[in-house]
């Protein structure tokens, strides 16, 4: 009788991991407790420990084997040794088989989550390397862009995000903090009035509640309050939302929150393109711009403009996809979700929906907006936020002011339920907006 | 201690009589309305600043509370400006925007002017920061309030500080009450400077009514900093003759009390050295006294003839 070694899940987004390599041999025996293989996350490099004894039957996957989705077997023990029967011997094939098979589809499937589907090519890059490709390009061109924050430097990223930072730029201008938030952002804030330029990464901005104080009355009021003599370039950057069953007190999203403050510029990328576009123009934006990122979509691959000044403007709002029935206004990974709605629409429906990105939320594109309902006539906004007070109702509020008249129907917002987020996942799928979600308000204003 | 001359002084005796004459001014026209919201004097405290500013290079920084019309003439800006922020003119150094908690002047180094209890102190840490990140062998001096002493930011602060090694002198200002609590009523333990130990973070009592007290340790204490030996911490004694702020009648304290400190006058202390050294006869110091009751006049009047700042003002500076 074998028992399997299934990939294990090793951090709350991974749903699939890379072998890097494997530390026992066919045949050897493990006991409890004996690391076997390392496997490489969306996070970090970490070694597998063995649960069961015995002898290694069959390795499944070889090393450098990538993309092994979650719960697959990987490896197979035996309780005796040289255990040869031939049933066992068959079971191993179809194992191995149906692994491989799994490991090609994988390369068709999608990156984010089983609702939202992208296409994935090699040449691509991911969001997480396209930030940091970005502040590596701002960090060389200028010597006042340093960052800063908790697990930056050494661990290179809780998100690995900043991995590789610390060698290349050494560890004046890539500092770990202490778990300080209050202080170290308050620090930063400071050197910005100074002179310097700081990111400061937040592991989550949930945490940036601890440093709220700084970032609103410091950092966001100063210019204003000195009659201009004193700014704050500096980029509040990490991310924001829900990752997966971090529950409550590490799922929220701050867009509104921090969009509500004047003197703050708010964007929030939702590829890897936008993202080097937006990051870039967020280190040399002279103001404080807070740039909030999606846990989920660090893996995300796409193209990237290759112009080492490639920068997107704040307050241009992108179409991702045109269309003429009714408007989506939408951002960061609710995009994709929007769009993903879109094809149902179109496809179920014959429904030929307009989806905007927002990109920039503070500025915002209005005009993209209403240029957008006065040729469809309808909107739905679409969010990860909470709905009382969220971004989406201020675009109820430009809409209705400056597009009356073409409403063909009320406005419906989608956002995630007003409960803080639960941790179940059944119940985590309920709070956050879905595909269907989106279909059915689509539907609504089409009377449908 | 370096040997001060006679006209370093006349100097200290000049800036400390400005500071008193011009909060007596501001008292006075916040009675009769033209300066509003908080406004926070400095009366009593005056030998705090002047005493450090004897032992401050032009290109160090300066960061402090909202308690601050003192330290920014201390620094060297203008009366007539300072007056013309309090009334909220086009002329004040925030035209008008910031008020008597927010101002600050960048050509000036001196970075606010903070109305938060206690966010100075990180700032503060963070222009030191930029200090050492720059080589330019400056460094920051933080104010502190004793009230912000039990304010958690100020010890994630003094780590970082101590962990980097940063130029930063943060000078504890403790002025015996926060707002209306005394020192004994908010912070256990003993003296607030010893909250440095825990992050090896050297410090000392000073006598903050005795200016040459200050400018003995804060010359010290400067020079250790910009030595490269990292932060430290002086606990400046002193005592705010009125109260909080203006709309505070400050009943939780003794007239008693009150009374033995301005026996032990800052100013007055100032004044008999100067004699007993015969730096300057009594009719020369009622010379200064008079040229500078005269300048605070010519500020307030600068400022009541300044105009409001325009409509057009509301938008400016929210962004650059």
């Amino acid at each position: 009788m074998s028992t399997e070694i299934l990939m294990p899940a090793l951090s709350p987004t991974m749903t699939e991991g890379n072998l890097t390599k494997w530390l026992v041999n066919e045949g050897q025996e493990i006991k409890a407790g004996d690391v076997i293989a390392e496997i490489e996350t969306d996070k970090a490099t970490m070694e597998v420990e063995a649960v069961d004894e015995g002898f290694i039957e069959k390795l499944l996957y070889k090393e450098g084997d990538q993309n092994i989705p979650v719960n697959k077997p990987i490896a197979l023990i035996s309780a005796e040794k040289n255990s040869k029967a031939k049933s066992i011997n068959k079971k191993i094939e179809t194992t191995l088989k149906n692994a491989k098979q799994d490991l090609n589809e994988k390369e068709e499937s999608n990156p984010i989550s089983n609702e939202v589907s992208m296409h994935i090519s090699k040449d691509q890059i991911t969001m997480r390397q396209a930030i940091r490709d970005t502040i590596a390009e701002e960090m060389r061109k200028d010597k006042k862009v340093f960052i800063l924050g908790e697990e930056v430097a050494e661990y290179q990223g809780a998100y690995k995000v900043t991995q590789g930072l610390l060698d290349e730029f050494g560890k004046k201008r890539v500092i770990d903090t202490p778990i300080s938030e209050h202080g170290f952002t308050g620090l930063a804030v400071g050197a910005a009035f100074k002179g310097l330029i700081p990111i400061v990464e937040f592991m989550t901005f949930n945490f940036s509640m601890q440093a709220i104080d700084q970032i609103i009355n410091s950092a966001a009021k100063t210019l204003y309050m000195s009659g201009g003599q004193i700014n704050c370039p500096i980029v509040f950057r990490g991310p924001n939302g829900a990752a997966a069953q971090v529950a409550a007190q590490h799922s929220q999203d701050f867009s509104s929150w921090y969009a509500h403050v004047p003197g703050l510029k708010v964007v929030a990328p939702s590829t890897p393109l936008n993202a080097k576009g937006l990051l870039r123009e967020a280190i040399r934006d002279p103001n404080p711009v807070i740039f909030l990122e999606n846990e989920i979509l660090y893996g995300l691959k796409g193209e990237v403009a290759s112009d080492e000044n490639f920068t997107i403007p704040f307050g241009r709002a992108n179409i991702a996809k045109e269309g003429k029935d009714t408007t989506l206004v939408t951002y960061s990974i609710m995009l994709h979700k929007s769009l993903e709605a879109a094809k149902i629409l179109q496809d179920k429906y014959n429904l030929d929906i307009e989806v905007i990105d927002l990109q920039s939320l503070r500025p915002i594109d209005s005009e993209t907006i209403i240029n957008s309902v006065m040729k469809t006539n309808r909107i739905i906004t679409v969010e990860e936020s909470w709905p009382f007070a969220s971004v989406g109702s201020e675009i109820v509020n430009l809409v209705q002011k400056n597009a009356f008249d073409y409403l063909d129907a009320p406005i419906i917002k989608v956002n995630s339920a007003d409960v803080p987020m639960p941790y179940s996942s059944e119940l985590e799928k309920l709070y956050l907006p879905q595909i269907d979600d989106i279909v059915k308000a689509v539907k609504e204003v089409n009377y449908i | 201690m370096k040997k001060l001359s006679k006209s370093d002084h006349l100097k200290i005796y000049s800036y400390m009589l400005k500071i008193r004459r011009f909060e007596e001014r501001s008292a006075q026209l916040y009675g009769m309305g033209h300066i509003g919201g908080f406004c926070h004097l400095y009366i009593g405290q005056e030998a705090v600043v002047v005493g450090v500013l004897m032992t401050i290079k032009k290109n160090d920084s300066v960061v402090t509370t909202y308690r601050d019309h003192g330290h920014m003439l201390a620094r060297g800006l203008k009366p007539k400006k300072i007056m013309a922020e309090l009334t909220g003119r086009a002329d004040g150094y925030s035209s008008g925007k910031g008020g008597s908690m927010h101002m600050f002047s960048k050509e000036n180094n001196f970075y606010g002017g903070h109305g938060i209890v206690g966010a100075q102190v990180p700032i503060g840490t963070g222009i030191a920061f930029t200090h050492k990140y720059n080589g330019d062998k400056n460094i920051c001096r933080t104010y502190i309030g004793d009230g912000a002493m039990n304010n958690g930011q100020v010890f994630e602060a003094f780590n970082l500080a101590a962990l980097w090694n940063l130029p930063v002198l943060y000078i504890i200002e403790n002025n015996k009450y926060g707002m209306g609590t005394s020192v004994d009523r908010a912070a256990a333990g003993s003296h607030l400077y010893k909250r440095g130990e825990a992050f090896g973070i050297n410090g000392e009592i000073v006598d903050g009514m005795n200016v040459y007290s200050v400018i003995k340790a804060a010359e010290k204490a400067g020079d250790y900093v910009r030595a490269g030996k990292g932060p430290y911490i002086l606990e400046v004694q002193t005592y705010r003759y009125r109260g909080h702020s203006m709309s505070d009648p400050a009943k939780y304290r003794t007239k008693d009390e009150l009374e033995e400190y301005k026996n032990s006058d800052p100013i007055e202390i100032v004044r008999d050295e100067i004699l007993k050294k015969k730096i300057a006869t009594k009719n020369e110091m009622d010379k200064i006294n008079k040229e500078i009751i005269e300048e605070i006049k010519l500020a307030a009047e600068f400022a009541l003839n300044s105009k409001f700042p325009s409509k057009e003002e509301l938008y400016t500076d929210v962004y650059i």
